[in-house]
């Protein structure tokens, strides 16, 4: 029996819509009311218009979880994308020992957040942690790491980069291997060294990657959560207390599921913003390249 | 439509050797000298987990640290024996298996409706559906926290099951390939009589291991490393994933790194066997990707 293209099209689509539209669209459209109103998630709420936004704007602690999601995004998107481009140059090659390299530099990115999150507390942790022990053997007094301050959002950076970078490193690994063997040849010939021939010919070929890798890498920086949940809590005084970790806060610690919300739309419409500005750019940049 | 196309064959024999060095040289390459640290200083951390998983708690505070005089499998024992361990594995493992069949089977349906089949409303329904991919998952943990809660499924194993049953990234997924496939299988299957089902199940389903394989991984992935969802979903030590499980028993053992260490090393240790198993497949499918 031959169904009709509708009658077979619905049926393949039924349970699919049924589930992304109740777990996917409703939410978001309840979302966007709940952040209209005084919520506590047990009671019926109460419309108060305006008011989160409002509130939002003039929120000391959304401003100093803004700031530190903001100088988070800055150094860790960078310091990623450049840091896998140097390790994926490094590992395209054929030597004895590759596998194991590449296999290195992978399995940080399939350990999950809170193990990786787990091993740092220990590998940073001031008393008796391995790193302290490391700058205690070339006579650097013991660091706090994410118990001081100053140093914990930088320490947050650090074991993100480190599990972040086999993600960068595949993507650029897959871009290097598509760039025509050809190419490099030409450059050689026409005089031009190996490291020359990277930076001139490998590295303006790798833009779509690159624009790829800073557009994802941001959104995630964006919604950095676990990482901060299992170290530091947000602390010590407010150091760490990222965007989403203020709205865990709000919604499931004092129950503010309205403002919860409006943090949360707010985050949306940022994320939004911003990846099309990146967008944009990223388009400009490759077309004044090829010009 | 067709550049993502060859891009994601070229992905399909992931990450062949780079160009070789120099023809046949004596000397091992220089660059040993970049890669041989590097490697150490991604593995530090997984070394010295296995080194304190062994420790006692006093060797663990001392300092310098140094390695254990003997080694203590008892604080394997003690985290299996003293935290409901085997539940979270037991748990994470029934959760994973169910969502990724059900990921495989729904979305390569839903995918294959929306790549081949003509209908009113497909359109519409595929732009809704890539419309929820572009919306960060905090934006809807209350009002799916609410509904779930409005099922009763609260602290309870189907709570992080029935959310996940199908993503609108794996029905994408599905269509790019369904997309690439010629046209001409399923006429040449519809012209020897076979149904629309008998079409789907036995020609095209045999062309679809490689994408069904990208798709139970990263569905594995995201089941297994998910935090948030099942921090706010589930509450009883017995019913909680491997993830949440190991957070609260860091809670608790604030200070135990022996034992901290030996939970996280054996909560890892699944995934990073069938890592090493299935490396290729873990590799393409997360350079067609992007999760973590």
């Amino acid at each position: 029996m031959w169904w009709s293209d509708s009658f077979a099209g619905w049926s393949f689509i039924s349970p699919t819509v049924a589930l992304i539209g109740l777990f996917g669209l409703v939410p978001l459209v309840w979302a966007f009311l709940l952040s209209f109103e005084q919520n506590d998630l047990i009671s019926p709420g109460k419309w108060v218009g305006l008011r989160n936004y409002r509130d939002l704007v003039h929120d000391p602690q959304f401003s100093n979880a803004v700031h530190n999601t903001v100088i988070y995004t800055l150094v860790f998107v960078p310091v990623c994308v450049i840091g896998s481009l140097l390790v994926a140059a490094a590992l395209n090659r054929r030597i004895h020992g590759i596998t194991f390299y590449r296999v290195a530099v992978f399995i940080p990115l399939v350990t999950s957040t809170v193990a990786t999150a787990t091993m740092f507390n220990w590998l940073l942790d001031p008393d008796f942690g391995l790193v302290n022990a490391g700058l205690h053997k070339v006579g650097i007094a013991n660091q706090g790491f994410f118990r001081d301050p100053r140093e914990a959002l930088m320490s947050i950076v650090a074991m993100t980069v480190w599990g972040w970078l086999g993600f960068g490193v595949i993507i650029y690994l897959a871009a290097l291997q598509s760039v025509p063997a050809d190419l490099l040849e030409a450059a050689a010939i026409d005089g031009c060294t190996r490291w020359r021939a990277f930076w001139r010919v490998e590295v303006p070929l790798l833009a779509p990657a690159t624009l790829f890798l800073v557009i994802w890498l941001t959104i995630n920086a964006l919604q950095l959560f676990d990482e901060i949940f299992v170290t530091t809590k947000g602390g010590p005084v407010g150091s760490t207390t990222v965007v989403v970790y203020y709205l865990y806060e709000q919604a499931f610690e004092f129950f503010n599921g309205g403002y919860a919300s409006a943090i949360a739309f707010a985050l949306f419409i940022a994320i939004l913003i911003i990846t099309v500005i990146q967008l944009t750019i990223g388009r400009r940049l490759s077309r004044w390249e090829t010009d | 439509m067709t550049a993502r196309n060859e891009e994601s064959s070229m992905l399909l024999d992931p990450l062949p050797d780079g160009p070789t060095d120099a023809p046949r040289r004596r000397l091992p390459s220089p660059w040993h000298f970049v890669l041989l640290p590097l490697s150490l200083v991604m593995l530090t951390p997984f070394v010295w987990m296995v080194v304190t998983s062994v420790s006692t708690t006093e060797e663990s505070r001392r300092f310098p640290p140094g390695l254990p005089h003997s080694i203590q499998w008892s604080n394997f024992v003690d985290v299996w024996t003293g935290s409901p361990f085997g539940h979270w594995l037991l748990n994470t493992a029934i959760v994973s298996v169910i969502v990724v069949i059900s990921n495989l089977v729904l979305c390569s349906m839903a995918g294959y409706a929306f790549a081949r089949l003509r209908f009113r409303g497909s359109n519409l329904v595929f732009i809704l559906l890539l419309a929820t991919l572009m919306v960060p998952f905090q934006v809807v943990l209350i009002p799916t926290l609410l509904i779930v809660k409005s099922f009763g499924l609260i602290d309870h194993l189907s709570a992080l099951v029935v959310p996940n049953l199908v993503t609108a990234f794996g029905v994408f997924l599905m269509r790019q390939f369904f997309v690439s496939l010629p046209p001409d299988l399923e006429e040449a299957g519809r012209i020897d009589g076979a149904s629309r089902l008998g079409v789907f199940t036995k020609i095209l389903l045999p062309l679809m291991g490689p994408p069904l394989a990208t798709l139970a991984t990263l569905t594995f992935l995201d089941i297994w490393n998910d935090f948030l969802w099942p921090l706010v979903a589930i509450q009883s030590p017995q019913n909680m994933t491997m993830q949440l499980g190991l957070s609260t028993f860091q809670g608790e053992h604030l200070t135990a790194w022996p034992l901290l260490m030996a939970a996280t090393l054996m909560s890892q240790l699944p995934v990073i066997v069938l890592f090493l198993a299935a490396q290729r497949v873990f590799v393409r499918s997360i350079a067609s990707s992007g999760i973590k």
